[in-house]
Protein backbone atom coordinates (compact mmCIF):
# COMPACT_ATOMS: atom_id res chain seq x y z
CA UNK A 1 0.00 0.00 0.00
CA UNK A 2 3.28 2.45 0.98
CA UNK A 3 4.54 1.37 -2.23
CA UNK A 4 1.17 1.91 -4.38
CA UNK A 5 1.19 5.57 -2.68
CA UNK A 6 4.82 6.15 -3.06
CA UNK A 7 4.10 5.09 -6.48
CA UNK A 8 1.54 7.61 -6.84
CA UNK A 9 3.28 10.36 -5.93
CA UNK A 10 5.76 9.99 -7.56
CA UNK A 11 4.29 9.71 -11.16
CA UNK A 12 2.35 12.92 -9.59
CA UNK A 13 5.70 14.87 -8.89
CA UNK A 14 7.46 13.91 -12.10
CA UNK A 15 4.64 13.85 -14.64
CA UNK A 16 3.73 17.41 -13.49
CA UNK A 17 0.85 18.87 -13.01
CA UNK A 18 -0.11 16.74 -9.86
CA UNK A 19 1.01 18.99 -6.67
CA UNK A 20 0.66 22.23 -8.81
CA UNK A 21 -2.20 22.22 -10.80
CA UNK A 22 -5.08 21.88 -8.01
CA UNK A 23 -3.16 24.83 -6.23
CA UNK A 24 -2.63 26.98 -8.75
CA UNK A 25 -6.78 26.20 -9.71
CA UNK A 26 -7.34 27.30 -6.16
CA UNK A 27 -5.20 30.24 -6.45
CA UNK A 28 -6.88 31.36 -9.98
CA UNK A 29 -10.40 30.90 -8.69
CA UNK A 30 -9.80 32.76 -5.25
CA UNK A 31 -8.52 35.55 -7.64
CA UNK A 32 -11.19 35.59 -10.07
CA UNK A 33 -14.10 35.72 -7.46
CA UNK A 34 -13.38 39.34 -6.14
CA UNK A 35 -13.46 39.90 -9.88
CA UNK A 36 -16.36 39.21 -10.40
CA UNK A 37 -17.63 40.08 -6.96
CA UNK A 38 -16.57 43.90 -6.07
CA UNK A 39 -13.41 44.65 -4.01
CA UNK A 40 -15.77 45.54 -1.34
CA UNK A 41 -13.69 44.17 1.38
CA UNK A 42 -16.45 44.15 4.09
CA UNK A 43 -18.61 41.42 2.04
CA UNK A 44 -15.72 39.41 0.24
CA UNK A 45 -14.35 38.65 4.33
CA UNK A 46 -17.99 37.89 5.11
CA UNK A 47 -18.66 35.58 2.18
CA UNK A 48 -14.75 34.56 2.60
CA UNK A 49 -15.43 31.11 4.65
CA UNK A 50 -17.82 30.14 1.97
CA UNK A 51 -15.32 30.49 -1.20
CA UNK A 52 -12.79 29.25 0.61
CA UNK A 53 -14.34 26.02 0.90
CA UNK A 54 -16.20 25.86 -2.74
CA UNK A 55 -12.79 26.96 -4.07
CA UNK A 56 -11.39 23.23 -2.16
CA UNK A 57 -14.23 21.68 -3.42
CA UNK A 58 -14.13 22.75 -7.28
CA UNK A 59 -10.28 21.91 -6.69
CA UNK A 60 -10.38 18.54 -5.03
CA UNK A 61 -12.67 17.85 -7.99
CA UNK A 62 -10.39 18.99 -11.01
CA UNK A 63 -8.20 15.68 -10.97
CA UNK A 64 -10.49 13.10 -9.64
CA UNK A 65 -10.70 11.13 -13.45
CA UNK A 66 -6.76 10.78 -13.14
CA UNK A 67 -7.15 8.82 -10.05
CA UNK A 68 -7.84 5.41 -12.07
CA UNK A 69 -8.21 6.38 -15.24
CA UNK A 70 -4.31 6.15 -16.50
CA UNK A 71 -4.21 3.34 -14.75
CA UNK A 72 -6.85 1.63 -15.76
CA UNK A 73 -5.83 2.29 -19.47
CA UNK A 74 -2.16 0.97 -19.22
CA UNK A 75 -3.77 -2.11 -17.23
CA UNK A 76 -2.42 -1.25 -14.06
CA UNK A 77 -5.39 -1.30 -12.31
CA UNK A 78 -5.45 -5.07 -13.66
CA UNK A 79 -2.92 -5.99 -12.02
CA UNK A 80 -3.65 -4.44 -9.02
CA UNK A 81 -6.54 -6.18 -9.13
CA UNK A 82 -5.38 -9.59 -8.85
CA UNK A 83 -2.42 -8.18 -6.83
CA UNK A 84 -2.16 -9.85 -3.33
CA UNK A 85 -3.17 -6.62 -1.50
CA UNK A 86 -7.42 -6.27 -1.28
CA UNK A 87 -8.77 -3.95 -3.91
CA UNK A 88 -10.26 -1.85 -0.86
CA UNK A 89 -6.71 -0.98 0.20
CA UNK A 90 -5.61 0.11 -3.44
CA UNK A 91 -8.66 2.59 -3.87
CA UNK A 92 -7.96 3.98 0.02
CA UNK A 93 -4.08 4.18 -1.40
CA UNK A 94 -4.85 5.98 -4.12
CA UNK A 95 -7.43 8.63 -1.96
CA UNK A 96 -4.31 8.78 0.48
CA UNK A 97 -2.24 10.03 -2.92
CA UNK A 98 -5.05 12.04 -3.97
CA UNK A 99 -5.17 14.20 -0.71
CA UNK A 100 -1.41 14.13 -0.09
CA UNK A 101 -1.46 15.91 -3.91
CA UNK A 102 -4.73 17.84 -3.78
CA UNK A 103 -6.16 18.20 0.17
CA UNK A 104 -2.73 18.94 2.24
CA UNK A 105 -1.26 21.99 -0.26
CA UNK A 106 -5.02 23.12 -0.54
CA UNK A 107 -5.06 23.19 3.50
CA UNK A 108 -1.54 24.87 3.44
CA UNK A 109 -2.09 27.61 0.90
CA UNK A 110 -5.79 28.11 2.33
CA UNK A 111 -4.90 30.80 5.30
CA UNK A 112 -2.75 32.73 2.63
CA UNK A 113 -5.98 32.91 0.14
CA UNK A 114 -7.93 34.09 3.37
CA UNK A 115 -5.89 36.80 4.02
CA UNK A 116 -6.21 37.77 0.11
CA UNK A 117 -10.12 37.59 1.00
CA UNK A 118 -10.06 39.26 3.97
CA UNK A 119 -10.87 36.90 6.21
CA UNK A 120 -11.28 38.42 9.61
CA UNK A 121 -8.05 37.15 12.54
CA UNK A 122 -8.74 34.57 14.64
CA UNK A 123 -10.23 32.14 12.04
CA UNK A 124 -7.53 31.20 10.39
CA UNK A 125 -6.65 27.98 12.59
CA UNK A 126 -10.74 26.95 12.61
CA UNK A 127 -10.17 27.34 8.60
CA UNK A 128 -7.18 25.18 8.28
CA UNK A 129 -8.56 22.91 11.31
CA UNK A 130 -11.58 22.39 9.05
CA UNK A 131 -10.31 21.82 6.01
CA UNK A 132 -7.28 19.50 7.60
CA UNK A 133 -10.45 17.20 8.50
CA UNK A 134 -12.88 17.79 5.87
CA UNK A 135 -10.71 17.55 3.00
CA UNK A 136 -9.81 13.68 2.95
CA UNK A 137 -13.71 13.27 3.25
CA UNK A 138 -13.46 15.12 -0.46
CA UNK A 139 -10.84 12.98 -1.64
CA UNK A 140 -12.27 9.74 -0.44
CA UNK A 141 -15.99 10.51 -2.18
CA UNK A 142 -13.69 11.64 -5.33
CA UNK A 143 -11.68 8.04 -5.30
CA UNK A 144 -15.20 6.26 -5.15
CA UNK A 145 -16.91 8.37 -8.12
CA UNK A 146 -13.86 7.61 -10.17
CA UNK A 147 -13.77 3.99 -9.47
CA UNK A 148 -17.65 3.98 -10.54
CA UNK A 149 -16.93 5.98 -13.57
CA UNK A 150 -13.00 4.61 -14.45
CA UNK A 151 -15.14 2.46 -17.46
CA UNK A 152 -16.42 5.47 -19.29
CA UNK A 153 -14.66 6.92 -22.29
CA UNK A 154 -16.31 10.54 -21.35
CA UNK A 155 -16.12 10.27 -18.06
CA UNK A 156 -15.24 14.22 -16.75
CA UNK A 157 -18.53 15.47 -16.58
CA UNK A 158 -20.38 12.62 -15.10
CA UNK A 159 -18.04 12.56 -12.01
CA UNK A 160 -18.68 15.99 -10.88
CA UNK A 161 -22.33 15.38 -11.28
CA UNK A 162 -21.97 12.21 -9.17
CA UNK A 163 -19.61 14.08 -6.80
CA UNK A 164 -20.83 17.46 -5.72
CA UNK A 165 -24.07 15.76 -4.22
CA UNK A 166 -21.97 13.49 -2.39
CA UNK A 167 -19.95 16.34 -1.59
CA UNK A 168 -22.95 18.80 0.44
CA UNK A 169 -22.50 17.25 4.20
CA UNK A 170 -19.25 17.55 4.15
CA UNK A 171 -19.42 21.48 2.75
CA UNK A 172 -22.07 22.69 4.89
CA UNK A 173 -20.47 21.06 8.44
CA UNK A 174 -16.76 22.43 6.80
CA UNK A 175 -18.18 26.01 6.05
CA UNK A 176 -20.48 26.26 9.03
CA UNK A 177 -17.38 25.85 11.14
CA UNK A 178 -15.43 29.24 9.39
CA UNK A 179 -18.48 30.88 9.38
CA UNK A 180 -19.48 30.26 12.88
CA UNK A 181 -16.02 31.51 14.47
CA UNK A 182 -16.17 34.55 12.02
CA UNK A 183 -19.17 35.68 13.59
CA UNK A 184 -17.70 35.06 17.06
CA UNK A 185 -19.43 31.58 17.89
CA UNK A 186 -18.36 28.07 19.17
CA UNK A 187 -17.42 25.80 16.12
CA UNK A 188 -16.47 22.40 17.92
CA UNK A 189 -19.36 21.15 16.64
CA UNK A 190 -19.13 21.73 13.40
CA UNK A 191 -15.49 20.33 13.23
CA UNK A 192 -16.42 17.29 15.52
CA UNK A 193 -19.08 16.82 12.74
CA UNK A 194 -16.80 17.20 9.80
CA UNK A 195 -14.16 14.69 11.17
CA UNK A 196 -17.39 12.58 11.73
CA UNK A 197 -17.87 12.43 8.14
CA UNK A 198 -14.39 11.87 6.79
CA UNK A 199 -13.74 8.98 9.41
CA UNK A 200 -17.64 7.76 7.70
CA UNK A 201 -15.88 8.22 4.77
CA UNK A 202 -12.85 6.35 5.42
CA UNK A 203 -14.89 3.45 6.98
CA UNK A 204 -17.10 3.31 3.71
CA UNK A 205 -16.45 4.96 0.79
CA UNK A 206 -12.96 2.17 0.04
CA UNK A 207 -15.22 -1.08 0.04
CA UNK A 208 -17.83 0.63 -2.20
CA UNK A 209 -15.39 2.06 -4.81
CA UNK A 210 -13.72 -1.49 -4.45
CA UNK A 211 -17.15 -3.01 -5.44
CA UNK A 212 -17.02 -0.44 -8.54
CA UNK A 213 -13.59 -1.38 -9.41
CA UNK A 214 -14.40 -5.19 -9.32
CA UNK A 215 -17.59 -4.80 -11.74
CA UNK A 216 -14.99 -2.34 -13.93
CA UNK A 217 -12.61 -4.53 -14.24
CA UNK A 218 -14.73 -7.90 -15.52
CA UNK B 1 -47.96 -24.06 -1.20
CA UNK B 2 -44.31 -25.44 -2.44
CA UNK B 3 -42.20 -22.94 -4.39
CA UNK B 4 -44.19 -20.12 -4.69
CA UNK B 5 -42.75 -16.96 -3.67
CA UNK B 6 -42.41 -13.48 -4.49
CA UNK B 7 -39.42 -14.35 -6.06
CA UNK B 8 -41.36 -15.96 -8.72
CA UNK B 9 -41.83 -12.59 -10.07
CA UNK B 10 -38.46 -11.75 -10.90
CA UNK B 11 -38.60 -14.42 -14.01
CA UNK B 12 -39.50 -11.59 -16.30
CA UNK B 13 -41.34 -13.36 -18.35
CA UNK B 14 -43.63 -13.80 -15.23
CA UNK B 15 -42.96 -10.50 -14.80
CA UNK B 16 -44.64 -9.13 -18.07
CA UNK B 17 -47.97 -11.45 -17.49
CA UNK B 18 -48.37 -9.93 -13.72
CA UNK B 19 -47.76 -5.96 -15.26
CA UNK B 20 -50.17 -6.66 -18.22
CA UNK B 21 -53.12 -7.22 -15.46
CA UNK B 22 -51.30 -4.83 -13.21
CA UNK B 23 -51.03 -2.20 -15.08
CA UNK B 24 -54.38 -1.48 -16.34
CA UNK B 25 -56.48 -2.13 -12.71
CA UNK B 26 -54.04 0.43 -11.41
CA UNK B 27 -54.14 2.68 -14.31
CA UNK B 28 -58.04 3.00 -13.39
CA UNK B 29 -57.87 3.57 -9.74
CA UNK B 30 -55.07 5.92 -9.98
CA UNK B 31 -57.31 8.20 -12.37
CA UNK B 32 -60.58 7.48 -10.26
CA UNK B 33 -58.73 8.17 -7.00
CA UNK B 34 -56.97 11.54 -8.82
CA UNK B 35 -59.67 12.82 -10.22
CA UNK B 36 -62.13 12.38 -7.69
CA UNK B 37 -59.32 13.49 -4.99
CA UNK B 38 -58.78 16.48 -7.22
CA UNK B 39 -62.48 17.68 -7.80
CA UNK B 40 -63.43 16.96 -4.15
CA UNK B 41 -59.98 18.76 -3.03
CA UNK B 42 -60.86 21.88 -5.27
CA UNK B 43 -64.03 22.56 -5.68
CA UNK B 44 -65.88 20.70 -2.39
CA UNK B 45 -63.94 21.78 0.53
CA UNK B 46 -63.81 25.36 2.00
CA UNK B 47 -60.77 28.07 2.41
CA UNK B 48 -58.61 27.64 5.26
CA UNK B 49 -59.60 30.86 7.08
CA UNK B 50 -55.71 31.85 7.26
CA UNK B 51 -54.52 30.92 3.91
CA UNK B 52 -57.29 31.12 1.35
CA UNK B 53 -57.60 29.18 -2.00
CA UNK B 54 -53.98 28.73 -1.67
CA UNK B 55 -53.75 25.92 0.75
CA UNK B 56 -55.79 23.61 -2.32
CA UNK B 57 -52.69 23.09 -3.88
CA UNK B 58 -51.72 20.79 -0.51
CA UNK B 59 -53.49 18.17 -2.85
CA UNK B 60 -50.80 18.03 -5.43
CA UNK B 61 -48.01 19.29 -3.13
CA UNK B 62 -48.15 16.49 -0.54
CA UNK B 63 -48.49 13.71 -2.54
CA UNK B 64 -45.80 14.50 -5.30
CA UNK B 65 -43.21 15.33 -1.77
CA UNK B 66 -44.18 12.12 0.09
CA UNK B 67 -43.41 9.81 -3.66
CA UNK B 68 -40.46 11.95 -4.18
CA UNK B 69 -38.86 10.36 -1.11
CA UNK B 70 -40.60 7.15 -0.92
CA UNK B 71 -39.56 6.78 -4.42
CA UNK B 72 -36.05 6.92 -4.11
CA UNK B 73 -36.43 4.20 -0.92
CA UNK B 74 -38.09 1.72 -3.54
CA UNK B 75 -35.06 2.58 -5.20
CA UNK B 76 -33.05 1.45 -2.52
CA UNK B 77 -34.35 -1.98 -2.01
CA UNK B 78 -34.80 -2.85 -5.72
CA UNK B 79 -30.94 -2.25 -5.52
CA UNK B 80 -30.33 -3.95 -2.49
CA UNK B 81 -32.03 -6.74 -4.00
CA UNK B 82 -30.68 -6.44 -7.34
CA UNK B 83 -26.89 -6.79 -5.42
CA UNK B 84 -28.30 -9.67 -3.29
CA UNK B 85 -30.16 -12.02 -5.65
CA UNK B 86 -29.38 -10.80 -8.76
CA UNK B 87 -32.52 -10.53 -10.48
CA UNK B 88 -32.56 -7.90 -13.79
CA UNK B 89 -36.38 -7.44 -13.08
CA UNK B 90 -35.54 -5.70 -10.15
CA UNK B 91 -32.72 -3.73 -11.38
CA UNK B 92 -34.70 -2.09 -14.37
CA UNK B 93 -37.57 -1.18 -11.62
CA UNK B 94 -35.13 0.66 -9.86
CA UNK B 95 -33.89 2.44 -13.31
CA UNK B 96 -37.68 2.79 -14.32
CA UNK B 97 -38.41 4.70 -10.97
CA UNK B 98 -35.28 6.85 -11.07
CA UNK B 99 -37.59 9.26 -13.57
CA UNK B 100 -40.82 9.00 -12.12
CA UNK B 101 -38.59 10.34 -8.96
CA UNK B 102 -37.34 13.14 -10.61
CA UNK B 103 -41.16 14.35 -11.94
CA UNK B 104 -42.21 14.05 -8.46
CA UNK B 105 -39.36 15.79 -6.28
CA UNK B 106 -40.13 18.67 -9.56
CA UNK B 107 -43.63 18.74 -8.64
CA UNK B 108 -43.21 19.13 -5.25
CA UNK B 109 -40.54 21.80 -5.96
CA UNK B 110 -43.06 23.90 -9.01
CA UNK B 111 -46.15 23.39 -6.51
CA UNK B 112 -44.37 24.57 -3.37
CA UNK B 113 -42.66 27.85 -5.23
CA UNK B 114 -46.62 28.25 -6.85
CA UNK B 115 -47.98 27.81 -2.86
CA UNK B 116 -44.92 29.51 -1.09
CA UNK B 117 -45.63 32.85 -3.38
CA UNK B 118 -48.81 34.27 -1.74
CA UNK B 119 -48.26 32.61 1.84
CA UNK B 120 -44.47 33.76 2.23
CA UNK B 121 -43.65 35.98 -0.15
CA UNK B 122 -41.27 34.50 -2.07
CA UNK B 123 -40.80 31.67 -4.63
CA UNK B 124 -37.72 30.09 -3.29
CA UNK B 125 -36.38 30.00 0.23
CA UNK B 126 -32.91 28.77 1.45
CA UNK B 127 -35.56 26.63 4.24
CA UNK B 128 -33.90 23.26 4.90
CA UNK B 129 -37.40 20.99 3.54
CA UNK B 130 -36.37 23.20 0.08
CA UNK B 131 -33.39 22.77 0.30
CA UNK B 132 -33.33 18.95 0.52
CA UNK B 133 -35.75 18.65 -2.40
CA UNK B 134 -33.61 20.23 -4.63
CA UNK B 135 -30.50 17.95 -2.94
CA UNK B 136 -33.18 14.99 -3.35
CA UNK B 137 -33.45 16.10 -7.15
CA UNK B 138 -29.58 16.69 -7.80
CA UNK B 139 -29.04 12.67 -6.25
CA UNK B 140 -32.25 11.93 -8.77
CA UNK B 141 -30.27 13.41 -11.85
CA UNK B 142 -26.12 11.72 -10.76
CA UNK B 143 -28.04 8.10 -10.70
CA UNK B 144 -29.98 9.02 -13.73
CA UNK B 145 -26.66 10.48 -15.53
CA UNK B 146 -24.80 7.31 -14.11
CA UNK B 147 -27.31 4.62 -15.99
CA UNK B 148 -27.47 6.37 -19.16
CA UNK B 149 -23.31 6.73 -19.34
CA UNK B 150 -22.81 2.93 -19.44
CA UNK B 151 -23.65 0.98 -22.21
CA UNK B 152 -23.33 -2.74 -20.69
CA UNK B 153 -26.60 -3.06 -18.82
CA UNK B 154 -25.54 -5.18 -16.31
CA UNK B 155 -22.56 -3.44 -15.41
CA UNK B 156 -24.80 -0.40 -15.20
CA UNK B 157 -27.35 -2.08 -13.04
CA UNK B 158 -24.37 -3.00 -10.69
CA UNK B 159 -22.31 0.17 -10.76
CA UNK B 160 -26.01 2.37 -10.22
CA UNK B 161 -26.81 -0.10 -7.68
CA UNK B 162 -23.61 1.03 -5.31
CA UNK B 163 -24.20 4.65 -6.38
CA UNK B 164 -27.70 4.37 -4.72
CA UNK B 165 -26.65 2.65 -1.67
CA UNK B 166 -23.67 4.64 -0.88
CA UNK B 167 -26.34 7.98 -2.41
CA UNK B 168 -28.55 7.16 0.43
CA UNK B 169 -26.53 7.35 2.97
CA UNK B 170 -25.38 10.51 1.39
CA UNK B 171 -28.67 12.17 1.00
CA UNK B 172 -29.57 11.16 4.54
CA UNK B 173 -26.64 12.87 6.11
CA UNK B 174 -27.48 15.88 3.56
CA UNK B 175 -30.86 15.96 5.21
CA UNK B 176 -29.20 16.47 8.42
CA UNK B 177 -26.51 18.35 7.58
CA UNK B 178 -28.94 21.23 6.11
CA UNK B 179 -31.06 21.08 9.29
CA UNK B 180 -28.15 21.85 10.58
CA UNK B 181 -27.20 24.73 8.38
CA UNK B 182 -30.43 26.75 8.86
CA UNK B 183 -33.73 26.64 10.45
CA UNK B 184 -36.73 26.59 8.89
CA UNK B 185 -39.99 28.77 7.24
CA UNK B 186 -41.18 25.64 6.26
CA UNK B 187 -44.72 24.49 8.38
CA UNK B 188 -44.18 20.87 9.76
CA UNK B 189 -44.67 18.02 7.38
CA UNK B 190 -48.53 17.32 6.98
CA UNK B 191 -47.69 13.70 6.97
CA UNK B 192 -51.47 12.56 7.36
CA UNK B 193 -49.93 9.15 8.58
CA UNK B 194 -48.51 10.06 11.69
CA UNK B 195 -50.14 13.02 12.80
CA UNK B 196 -53.29 13.75 11.03
CA UNK B 197 -54.37 16.17 13.70
CA UNK B 198 -52.79 18.93 12.10
CA UNK B 199 -54.88 18.65 9.20
CA UNK B 200 -58.89 19.12 9.76
CA UNK B 201 -61.08 16.20 8.03
CA UNK B 202 -62.43 18.19 5.67
CA UNK B 203 -59.08 18.73 3.75
CA UNK B 204 -57.86 15.34 5.25
CA UNK B 205 -60.10 12.87 3.39
CA UNK B 206 -59.81 14.32 -0.30
CA UNK B 207 -55.71 14.93 0.26
CA UNK B 208 -55.87 10.69 1.50
CA UNK B 209 -57.41 9.73 -2.01
CA UNK B 210 -54.88 12.10 -4.15
CA UNK B 211 -52.27 10.36 -1.92
CA UNK B 212 -53.41 6.93 -2.82
CA UNK B 213 -54.19 8.15 -6.54
CA UNK B 214 -50.49 9.49 -6.66
CA UNK B 215 -49.24 5.90 -5.53
CA UNK B 216 -51.37 3.76 -7.44
CA UNK B 217 -50.20 6.10 -11.10
CA UNK B 218 -46.57 5.14 -9.37
CA UNK B 219 -47.21 1.48 -9.06
CA UNK B 220 -48.84 1.79 -12.88
CA UNK B 221 -45.83 3.68 -14.50
CA UNK B 222 -43.39 1.46 -12.25
CA UNK B 223 -44.74 -1.63 -13.84
CA UNK B 224 -45.31 0.09 -17.00
CA UNK B 225 -41.72 1.42 -17.36
CA UNK B 226 -40.26 -2.29 -15.87
CA UNK B 227 -42.18 -3.73 -18.55
CA UNK B 228 -40.03 -1.59 -21.17
CA UNK B 229 -36.98 -2.28 -20.28
CA UNK B 230 -37.43 -6.12 -20.39
CA UNK B 231 -38.82 -5.70 -23.93
CA UNK B 232 -36.17 -3.53 -24.44
CA UNK B 233 -33.18 -5.99 -23.26
CA UNK B 234 -34.67 -8.75 -24.92
CA UNK B 235 -34.72 -6.57 -28.10
CA UNK B 236 -30.96 -5.52 -27.56
CA UNK B 237 -30.33 -9.30 -27.26
CA UNK B 238 -32.21 -10.87 -30.36
CA UNK B 239 -30.23 -8.04 -32.29
CA UNK B 240 -27.22 -8.99 -30.88
CA UNK B 241 -28.03 -12.51 -31.64
CA UNK B 242 -29.20 -11.34 -35.43
CA UNK B 243 -25.95 -9.85 -35.77
CA UNK B 244 -23.90 -12.71 -34.61
CA UNK B 245 -25.79 -15.10 -37.39
CA UNK B 246 -25.22 -12.37 -40.01
CA UNK B 247 -21.74 -12.74 -39.27
CA UNK B 248 -21.42 -15.98 -39.65
CA UNK B 249 -21.31 -17.24 -42.63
Amino acid sequence: MFALIRRDLLLALRSGGGFGLALGFYLILVVLLPLALGPDTGMLSAIAPGLLWIGALLSALLSLERIFSTDFEDGTLDVLGTAPIPLASVALAKAISHWLTTGLPITAIAPLLGALLGLPAGSYGILVLSLLVGTPALSLIGTFAAALTVGLKRGGLLISVITLPLYMPTLVFGSIAVRRVVQGLDPTTSIWLVGAVSLGCIGLLPFAAAAALRVNLR
Amino acid sequence: MTGMSIWEYANPRKFGAVADRVVPVTGVLAAVCLVAGLVWGFFFTPDDFRQGSTVKIIYLHVPSAMMAINIWGMMLVASIIWVIRRHHVSALAAKAAAPIGITMTLIALFTGAVWGQPMWGTWWAWDPRLTSFLILFLFYIGYVALWSAIEDPDTAADLTAILCLVGSVFAVLSRYAVLFWNQGLHQAASDPVYDERQIDNVFYMPLLLTIAGFVLLFVALVFYRTRTEIDRSRLRRLEARARLQEARP
